[in-house]
């Protein structure tokens, strides 16, 4: 076998395949479970998993609900306040009335998704566009439904902000207009090619390793190289997945802001 | 021209996006730097910020980077 042969039949792409038939020997779930298309297949297990994981984690943490907390009591409360603080400093105190269970909601789903995805073999839901979207656009819809049932046709005022001479509205509006419908997208973008191209980087540099062993000695002890790489990517993988989940939720606050105060 | 050929060199094109993002994230982290040894008891206050605005333009690396690798991989 040769080095071409090796790097090529490691395939990184294939650890975001969704199994609809859910055979893999990990999680041999039975076929019977779906009906047609909508097999309950590894994305909706994993769906499944950081959801309940996370309820359950926060239902465990907080039932002695001390006044001096233990360990998990700790980690439940900082975490509330970690997002409780975020929202609070980006919509201000009608935003926390309104809108941090939604917030709240959105980051811890995506933060245990993301890490739920580090271990190996597991499934990445947030590595997928069609979830993603899917909340970028569910935040989209409330900003909308918001912005108008609370301002009315003042919530135009976000295309036309204060404090400008009017002939700059010709130059500026056409931006602001863009700029808002184009928000969706690189809200979804954003999570998705994180994930997405992390995951497969780590793959990718980890088929080095197998590659240059095979290719001799003298080349299989540069594999120490790739694999200190892999270990390092690794590493930064569990800080972008924080980090995404934490810049996906602060967006998803700061477009809540301009729903609750248009006029900037 | 071969259609993989065309995909290489794609794909290598793609990646020099990154090279601005690698701009982007050393001004944010310099500055960055450069404020926080000027008022250091303010630092830690704005370390939120840092981190959102690294997110934000590294993100548009990833971006290139998502390019790059569908094309080499996923096409």
């Amino acid at each position: 076998m040769t080095i071409e042969d090796l790097s090529l039949s490691n395939d990184p792409i294939h650890q975001f395949h969704v199994d609809n038939n859910v055979n893999q020997p990990l999680f041999g779930l039975p076929a019977e479970w779906g009906i047609g298309n909508v097999a309950f297949n590894d994305a909706a297990l994993f769906m499944v998993a950081a959801t309940g994981l996370t309820a359950a984690f926060f239902y465990w943490a907080m039932k002695p609900a001390a006044m001096v907390p233990g360990r998990a009591q700790v980690v439940a409360e900082t975490g509330y306040n970690f997002v409780h603080g975020m929202v609070r400093d980006a919509a201000g105190e009608e935003g926390v009335k309104k809108f941090f269970p939604f917030v709240f909601t959105l980051f811890l789903w995506i933060f245990g998704a993301n890490m739920l995805g580090m271990f190996p073999y597991f499934f990445t839901p947030t590595s997928h566009i069609i979830v993603t979207a899917t909340m970028a656009i569910m935040v989209f819809v409330t900003v909308l439904v918001v912005g108008f049932a609370k301002n009315g046709m003042k919530f135009f005022k976000l295309f036309f902000p204060s404090g400008i001479p009017w002939p700059l509205y010709f130059v500026v509006t056409p931006i602001e207009i863009l700029s808002f419908f184009s928000r969706p997208l690189s809200h979804a973008i954003r999570l998705w090619a994180n994930i997405f191209a992390g995951h497969l980087l780590v793959k990718v540099i980890a088929g080095f390793v197998p590659a240059l062993i095979a290719a001799g000695i003298g080349y299989g002890i540069l594999s120490i190289i790739p694999l200190g790489m892999t270990v390092a990517i690794y590493a930064l993988e569990f800080l972008v997945a924080f980090l995404q989940a934490y810049v996906f939720a602060m967006l998803t606050c700061i477009y809540l802001n301009d729903a609750l105060h248009p006029g900037h | 021209m071969d259609a993989e050929a065309a995909k290489l060199i794609g794909a290598g094109i793609a990646c020099i996006g990154m090279g601005g993002a690698g701009i982007g994230v050393g001004i944010i982290f310099g500055n960055f730097l450069q404020g926080a040894l000027r008022n250091p008891s303010e630092a830690p206050k704005q370390f939120g910020n840092l981190i959102f605005g690294f997110a934000v333009t590294e993100a548009l690396g990833i971006f290139s980077l998502a390019i790059a690798l569908i094309l080499l991989y996923a096409s």
